[in-house]
């Protein structure tokens, strides 16, 4: 697929789930979507493994767009896309937008075709910075 | 003990890795509990229990760390406690054992121990978008690296460590989780800072009982 994925990474898998839930019931199955929340033990947290492993489901050549809960989340997403490597870390971005709205925003611009960088600022308007 | 003894050439052959990484998951081990309650009282409560599964991950491919020359032995401790500690810690430790490797010589002295651990603390503060006085791990590891720059025998730089952590407590968290609380957070110890305190003393002591 052409369109920029959308990974969701919250440090609860039912916040993640349900953000899924909410952007496929926008776009459907026009953007590669994944997601991923706890910590692979059961509990609460995010971790790099499962955030590889929702970037490798929803990559896109256009690229992939991280949404990102709370602190953790964002460090480990940033981990992640290190740990992906050249040449496709250069094309995966974490958002600094609220997760939900952001997630729903980012892939609605993005099903139209928009680049990742289009996709990305989309999101990051919704931050007030 | 002179200065100089802490880390020299051929140190890590008296203290092999082996040995440090037991020191380091015991210490960890022993204090899981109080991490936990440091970080439930300004965090989400999980950072003992994390370090704790991190540590034990290492420990338990401790032979194949060690049969590795440190630097590429560092790298792959930091790239495990990546992959096992997780919350921010795990990024955030497993960055500065990644660096730490990557700036470290093969045998070490203490110049280049002190070069690469101020690399990897740049590192660390990078990766937290963090910078020292922000109630953070970068609170305990600053001041042992100017310790260690200052040529201080082994047993200051662990006290170094202590003084550094609880120097935290009257800190307003910036960063992390903790920061959400505001001042809320003044008067609680940083679990970060204590986790470091806590491997720094195994380490030094570790090597100060064998040098």
């Amino acid at each position: 697929m052409s369109n920029v994925g959308i990974v969701i990474v919250s440090h609860s898998p039912l916040v993640a789930e349900g953000t899924a839930d909410m952007v496929r019931q926008m776009v459907g199955d026009e953007v590669p979507l994944a997601w991923c929340g706890g910590n692979g033990h059961g509990g609460l947290g995010t971790n790099v493994e499962a955030i590889m492993g929702a970037i490798d489901k929803a990559w896109s050549e256009a690229g992939v767009a991280i949404l990102v809960d709370l602190g953790g989340a964002e460090t480990n997403s940033e981990m992640a896309v290190e740990m992906i490597g050249e040449p496709r870390a250069h094309k995966i971005i974490v958002c600094n937008a609220p997760i939900v709205e952001g997630a729903v925003m980012a892939a609605t611009e993005a099903s139209g075709g928009a680049s990742l960088r289009e996709v990305v600022a989309t999101a990051h308007e919704l931050s007030p910075s | 003990m002179s200065a100089g003894t802490m880390v020299k050439t051929g140190t890590m052959d008296k203290v092999d890795l082996k040995t440090l990484i037991s020191v380091t998951a015991d210490t960890i081990a022993a204090h899981a509990d109080e991490l936990t309650a440091l970080d439930q009282a300004i965090g989400d409560g999980d950072h003992g229990l994390n370090m704790k599964r991190g540590f034990e991950a290492v420990r338990a491919e401790a032979e194949g760390f060690a049969a590795k020359p440190l630097p590429e032995a560092l790298k792959a401790i930091g790239t495990k406690l990546v992959m096992t500690v997780g919350g921010a810690s795990g990024p955030l430790f497993g960055t500065l054992f990644m660096a730490l490797g990557k700036e470290i010589s093969a045998e070490p002295d203490r110049a280049n121990l002190a070069i690469a651990f101020g690399k990897a603390i740049e590192a660390v503060a990078v990766r937290g978008k963090s910078q020292v006085g922000q109630k953070t791990m970068l609170d305990v590891l600053q001041p042992v690296h100017e310790a260690l720059l200052r040529g201080k025998t082994t047993a200051e730089i662990a006290d170094v460590a202590d003084n550094a952590a609880d120097a935290t407590v009257p800190m307003k968290a910036l960063r992390g989780r903790a920061s959400f609380l505001g001042d809320r957070s003044i008067g609680h110890m940083d679990a970060g800072g204590r986790s470091v305190a806590l491997l720094v003393r195994a380490v030094v002591e570790s090597i100060e009982g064998h040098a």
